[in-house]
């Protein structure tokens, strides 16, 4: 077997024998991201609906097709009267109810306008307002398409309003890329971090160092684990974010793919260079934390916007890798466009890999002290 | 007289392995007490549940008259612990630990300012009073060590390890603390991976995988095993399966020097 | 032949001067013990000598090399055993024993020979992780490791700290059956009794040498005439031992003491009328050789 993947195996055995390590591998990126995406950003799916719908036309029940087809509500039961509503919004089962007028869609042909009423449980505002928000988005939608199908000159514009619709979505076009960016610095640099100075701390390094393992292979043989497991934990992260809320992917899964392990090469040659510095894990581990993980989810964006920081801060943003990273990914995934309008934030990257993994390869001791 | 240190069937288990497995003996007051075993018999178990730092899981120690698992602060108040890897703030001065530990165990500072003075005099550390201990060599740290672990005058000093890697002078030097210290009325209970500081004891006691297999005089002892020194006795318990094999090229470092 | 070799090696660690002008050669194929306490310098000798660290002047050379020069060569023929048994503690025996094999570019089987004797009595735990084996077990397994490239030189740097008396001894048994093939054992330890086992040995305190020799000629050179010293009371006995008149020192020795003479005329009978005047019961007195711990404690008090 070959000094080098006689390493790799070494290391890969550490890390699934840690079970602790394990855990954070995998588990750090799968809670961030729920716990980004349900707690943090408050969407409502499948919210229970009632609708009490006397006229039954054409019109009401597209409408009400189009609402629950949208995903965001689930038809909990149907009423008769009015007086169904009290006893229905108490019971707790119902969050909202949908009352149509007993002659919509006449109303609608004939003055081209309406009255619906849409009622929330407001015991929980928050919940309420979201739902109503959806609602009132829905009903805008579907009146549009009424008008254009109908030839009839638009009463009201509503295109702007349409994307914005959902304040919550961008959140979730928000988090994902961010808690990437979080991530796999964390994992990468972090992880690589830390694994070094251990050997250091347990005494293996000096065993190491006296062997004829060249620096680089020691290196390499450190990170190399960690890149694999930091492209899986990027795979994750984004699956999540496509499945469960619904991030897009619109540009090329390929230069993503490229784009995540470019900014992995930059984490992970970061990494090293903390370790070069880091004798020990707690050290390791406090360089890391605040040295990168603070600038990463305050400076970069992520939390807060740029545009709002002041000058000096959006100047020290500008050396944080993830400042650089985020849009990439954002434009890939969101917006779907190419190295066209990328190459910039690619090219920083791309020098900071060098520079970091230059100055550790030049910090990295083959002798002790 | 009566024992200062008394365990009845005293045992500690951890899940299914039994650390220490139902040791009973007594010391009494001024003896020096050797607590011998190869690592992993189950002396660093036994010495925690003797100080009061775990819980025995059955059985019991009474450590100078006190119960050590319902009284553990009472007993902590009346003994004194020195190892190799913990006893003095490296980053203090000398006078500043022998402040510090007069301090916690509740000396007046009368009482501490004097005991310094004794302590700094004995020791001839009066010059070095305000350097820092990380500075001193490591048999003065071990020293000094000592002495504080005696600044509240307790009946009973725990040490362990306390001559490893110290130059052959120092450590003899430190066994004269140790015989004086003896001699005062304290009892001195010692581990120590050399075995010729087994002889200085008065008694020794060698634990092999948790049991108390032996204890008794090293004179005892010896005889008993038929030894010609408390190496033989060592490694006759530590490994009753082997014979004892003495060829040619395995010269006397396993007999004491008068062979 | 030397195959270690110092000349005038000094290295200090900000103000602390860890070595002084050490000069010291090591002949091939022999056990050289380097005797002293903890903080003598011996760690640092020992990492100069591993190329880890670089000395402030003088030279070294080690197989032939220089460790500050060729390391990278240097590296391959060294075998080398840190202070600390440097095993990776969740690696079982087995793996811990492959990869330090792979990394020097070998394999268990194909230096198997040279480890066989060391390695049947860890093979029973081949599949146990480094971290649950007793301290005896690590210091096979980790002589194991750095033995199994077949290295020309090893650096044993005090593998019995930590380890109890009896797998001392049998690890003392294995080097020196390693001297069969021609290995040379550079071999650090604070215990004086150990300096027994070594071909040659060099005493050092506080970054200086005291004295290179084979261990009979080291204890031959003992100055003064010493009595091995026994009675009831050693507390007492050692006491009153140093208050002879002419005495140079008295110190325990396992059982007995040693009495140090400066004045030559003072005879066994002599000694033993001393103690029975001061009331000392089964005194015994003996002449008795020096031990490198008596010669060590000689040159500490000079």
């Amino acid at each position: 077997m070959s000094r080098f993947s006689a390493f790799v195996k070494k290391e890969f055995r550490h890390i699934l024998r840690d079970r602790r390590t394990l855990m954070i591998l995998f588990g750090m990126p799968v809670v961030q991201v729920l716990l980004f995406g349900f707690v943090l950003t408050n969407e409502i799916k499948n919210a229970a609906v009632a609708i009490l719908d006397p006229s039954k036309d054409v019109s009401s029940i597209s409408l009400t097709n189009q609402l629950l087809s949208s995903g965001y509500f689930r038809l909990e039961r149907n009423l008769s009267s009015t007086e169904e509503l009290e006893p229905a919004f108490r019971s707790g089962k119902i969050k909202m109810a949908v009352v149509f007028p007993p002659d919509f869609a006449q109303q609608l042909a004939h003055e081209g306008k309406a009255q619906l009423q849409l009622i929330g449980d407001a015991s929980d505002p928050n919940a309420a307002t979201t739902l109503i928000n959806y609602a009132n988005a829905i009903v805008l939608d579907w009146q549009a398409a009424q008008n254009r199908s109908a030839a009839v000159p638009p009463l009201r514009i509503e295109a702007q309003t349409r994307m914005l619709y959902n304040p919550e979505q961008k959140a979730v076009f928000n988090f994902v890329p961010g808690v990437m960016t979080l991530i796999l610095m964390l994992i990468s640099a972090m992880m690589t971090s830390i694994t070094l100075a251990r050997e250091k701390e347990m005494g293996t390094m000096e065993v190491l160092l006296v062997s004829p393992l060249r620096p680089i292979q020691i290196i390499l043989g450190k990170t190399a684990p960690y890149l694999v497991l930091s492209f899986v934990n990027a795979l994750i992260v984004v699956l999540l974010g496509m499945f469960v809320f619904g991030m897009p992917l619109r540009g090329s899964v390929l230069l993503l793919a490229g784009e995540c392990f470019l900014y992995m090469f930059v984490s992970l040659s970061l990494g090293i260079f903390i370790s070069t510095r880091a004798n020990t894990q707690i050290a390791a581990l406090f360089m890391s934390g605040l040295g990168l993980m603070m600038p990463t989810m305050l400076l970069s964006g992520f939390i807060f916007p740029r545009e709002s920081m002041p000058m000096a801060l959006q100047v020290i943003g500008n050396i944080v890798p993830a400042t650089w990273f985020n849009p990439i990914i954002k434009g890939i995934m969101i917006k779907g466009v190419g190295l066209e309008t990328l190459w910039l934030n690619t090219l920083v990257l791309g020098f900071m890999a060098l520079f970091f993994i230059a100055i550790s390869m030049r910090n990295f001791k083959d002798r002790l002290a | 007289m009566q024992a200062v240190i008394q365990t009845d069937r005293l045992t500690k288990t951890f899940g299914h392995f039994t650390a220490v497995d139902a040791i009973s003996f007594e010391v009494a007051p001024g003896e020096i007490f050797g607590f011998l075993g190869a690592n992993g018999a189950g002396k660093t178990t036994a010495l925690k549940m003797l100080t009061g730092l775990l819980k025995p899981s059955q059985g019991k120690a009474f450590v100078a008259g006190y119960d050590v698992e319902r009284y553990p602060e009472e007993v902590k108040r009346r003994i004194g612990y020195m190892s190799q890897r913990f006893s003095l703030y490296e980053d203090l001065t000398v006078r500043e630990n022998i402040r510090f530990y007069g301090g916690i165990y509740g000396l007046s500072t009368p009482d501490i300012r004097r005991k310094t003075g004794l302590l700094l005099d004995k020791l001839q550390l009066g010059a070095q009073a305000d350097a820092l201990v990380g500075s001193l060599p490591l048999g003065w740290k071990q020293k000094l060590a000592f002495s504080v672990a005696l600044l509240h005058e307790p009946r009973i000093v725990f040490l362990d390890e306390p001559t490893s890697g110290v130059d052959p002078l120092t450590r003899r030097q430190f066994w004269d603390l140790i015989y004086e210290a003896a001699h005062q009325g304290v009892t001195l209970m010692v581990t120590t991976h050399y075995m010729d500081e087994s002889e200085y004891c008065d008694r020794v006691s060698i634990m092999v995988d948790g049991r108390m297999d032996a204890l008794d005089t090293p004179g005892n002892l010896k005889k008993h095993f038929s030894a010609a020194d408390m190496d033989e006795v060592f490694r006759r318990l530590a490994r009753p399966d082997e014979p004892v094999v003495r060829d040619g090229h395995v010269p006397h470092i396993f007999k004491s020097p008068e062979e | 032949m030397s195959s270690i070799t110092t000349t005038n090696l000094s290295k200090a660690y900000g103000e602390v001067q860890a070595l002084k002008n050490i000069n010291l050669s090591v002949r091939e194929g022999e056990i050289f013990g380097l005797i002293g306490p903890d903080g003598a310098g011996k760690t640092t000798l020992f990492r100069i000598l591993a190329t880890l660290l670089l000395p402030d002047s003088g030279s070294a050379r080690v197989a032939g090399l220089d460790p500050v020069g060729d390391y990278k060569k240097l590296r391959t023929k060294l075998g080398y055993m840190p202070g600390r048994f440097s095993l990776y503690q969740d690696l079982t025996v087995r793996e811990n024993l492959e990869f330090f094999a792979s990394v020097f570019g070998s394999s268990i089987e194909e230096n198997y020979e040279l480890i066989r004797e060391i390695y049947v009595q860890i093979e029973p735990f081949r599949d146990r992780r480094a971290g649950a084996l007793s301290g005896g077990m690590k210091q096979k397994l980790a002589l194991c490791c750095a033995l199994i490239h077949k290295p020309e030189v090893l650096l044993l740097d005090e593998p019995g700290t930590g380890v109890d008396p009896v797998s001392r001894q049998e690890f003392w048994d294995m080097l020196r059956r390693l001297r069969q093939w021609g290995i040379t054992i550079l071999v650090s330890t604070p215990y004086m009794d150990e300096a027994e086992l070594c071909d040659r040995i060099a005493l050092i305190q506080q970054g200086e040498i005291l004295t290179i020799d084979t261990p009979e000629k080291v204890r031959a050179a003992y100055p003064r005439p010493l009595f091995a010293v026994r009675a009831d009371d050693m507390y007492r006995l050692i006491r009153d031992l140093r208050e002879l008149p002419g005495a140079a020192g008295c110190y325990a020795f396992g059982e007995s003491a040693h009495l140090s003479l400066r004045d030559t005329a003072i005879g066994l009978d002599d000694v033993r009328r001393y103690l029975i005047e001061r009331r000392h019961e089964a005194v015994e007195v003996s002449p008795t050789p020096a031990t490198i711990e008596d010669c060590f404690i000689e040159f500490l008090n000079h």
